[in-house]
């Protein structure tokens, strides 16, 4: 008789976050709560449990798969510490070779959610579309529907720029607002030089 | 490797040290931008350029836009009496404009640093990437079909179309042969005749192997074609002069 190799098997919850466990093995990317419930056929908070259980055998330090909270779902990636040896063995394209004009746009399609490229030409000051396109390429962002006015396609970053930037999801970025303390600075100086002038 | 803009090193009359600080100097207006040369800032951003030998788009963008609004901002404050012309912009409107823009455009370089950081912080992160695997399709049930209907359908496809006529495409050419007979009966009667005429009533083809014919015979010497114009009626002579020996004596003459 073959002994089960969990050395939790007295957990009732153990059968569900075997399937869990091999649900997530198979797939590619985050899968969600509501996906992974309905795959295994069983309640979503039971399923909740169930990874809470999964996270703690699969974390780092106990694993070289990890699992985590990512993009708004679940996955697995390799641990920190076989990061060098991953690298080794393979590249990481996507984020490869970022220009700081494709971080800045990027920047503004994540803080400042769905745009399109003439808003981020407005705010960036220069046309913007062979970077958008190069990070659509990417699988950076993607498109959001149009524009209500002008029916430009707007984007906004997708479940992979969360996965990349290691984020649960965009919200969790600090707020635009608390960026660039001076900024409140420069705008008080200038209209000081604006209502200096004679009118 | 990119010209730092923001580090680009000035010697103005003005003003001495980074483009960087020079920026903020202004906009804590500390410096009067009436004095700075910004023409200076240009001459010695290209100069820069120069020395790279390569063109960095990225770094131009930025200076240019940078410089434009250093520009507009000495624009405005050297011309803040005679704005009366621009009256649409009113020139507290567009510095509060600017500077919103500039306090905008300060946050996204912020807040692209943060993200440049992050990604940096997160190098050792690896995962499995990949096309979304397929999901189960629903199977799409048929509604029930008559077989003899779906045979009706494939009897249709498979009857033989009718043969395509090719009728049109063929050809028959009668012999030259036949019109230089024709031709030379012709002027042993007469000594000139029109070919108009004579090939009136003709097929298309017809007239043009006849007219092969005439040409053969002007080529053997036998007669003489004249036409008054391009299209005009083809006069055609019987050639008094050509010798039925001509080819022999030809011969002669060549030996």
């Amino acid at each position: 008789m073959e002994r089960p190799l969990r050395l939790v098997a007295t957990n009732p919850l153990d059968r569900l976050a075997r399937t869990l466990e091999a649900l997530l093995v198979v797939a590619s990317q985050p899968l969600s709560l509501e996906e992974l419930s309905e795959a295994a056929g069983d309640d979503p908070q039971r399923v909740e449990t169930a990874l809470g259980l999964l996270a703690d055998r699969f974390r780092e330090g106990r694993s070289g798969i990890v699992l985590e909270r990512v993009a708004g779902g679940w996955a697995f990636r390799a641990s920190r510490e076989a990061a060098e040896a991953c690298g080794r063995l393979f590249e990481r394209p996507v984020e490869r070779g970022l220009s700081p004009a494709a971080l800045e746009t990027l920047a503004v399609i994540a803080y400042l959610g769905p745009c399109s490229r003439p808003e981020i030409a407005r705010l960036r000051g220069v046309a913007t579309d062979s970077v958008v396109a190069g990070l659509v390429e990417r699988g950076l962002i993607a498109e959001a529907g149009r524009e209500q006015a002008a029916g430009a396609v707007r984007y906004r970053v997708t479940p992979l720029f969360e996965r990349v930037f290691g984020l649960e999801s965009v919200s969790e970025l600090p707020r635009l607002d608390d960026l660039g303390g001076d900024a409140a600075e420069i705008r008080g100086r200038l209209e000081t030089i604006a209502e200096k002038r004679p009118a | 490797m990119p010209v730092p803009v923001r580090e680009l090193e000035l010697d103005l009359e003005a003003f001495e040290g980074p483009f960087d600080l020079l920026l903020a100097l202004v906009l804590r207006e500390e410096l009067d931008l009436g004095e700075v040369d910004v023409a200076g800032v240009v001459l010695a951003f290209v100069e820069r350029l120069e020395e790279r030998e390569e063109l960095d788009l990225e770094a131009c963008g930025e200076f240019l836009v940078l410089v434009a609004a250093l520009l507009e901002l000495k624009a405005r404050s050297l011309l803040a009496g005679e704005d009366a012309e621009l009256e649409d912009l009113d020139p507290a409107v567009a510095a509060e404009e600017l500077a919103r823009r500039l306090a905008e455009y300060r946050r996204i370089k912020e807040a692209a640093a943060r993200l440049g950081e992050r990604l940096e912080a997160e190098q050792s992160r690896f995962f499995r990437l990949g096309p979304a695997p397929f999901a189960p399709r629903p199977e799409h049930r048929l509604a029930p079909q008559q077989p003899a209907a779906l045979a009706a359908a494939l009897r249709a496809l498979a009857a033989e179309p009718p043969a395509v006529s090719l009728a049109h495409l063929e050809l028959r050419f009668p012999p030259v042969e036949q019109f230089l007979g024709r031709f030379r009966s012709l002027l042993t009667r007469r000594s000139r005749f029109d070919f108009d005429t004579e090939v009136a009533g003709m097929t298309r083809v017809e007239q043009a192997v006849a007219f092969l014919a005439l040409l053969e015979l002007r080529k053997a010497d036998e007669i003489e074609l004249s036409q008054a114009a391009p299209f005009a009626p083809i006069r055609v002579r019987r050639n008094e002069t050509a010798k039925p020996e001509r080819s022999e004596r030809w011969s002669v003459r060549s030996a």
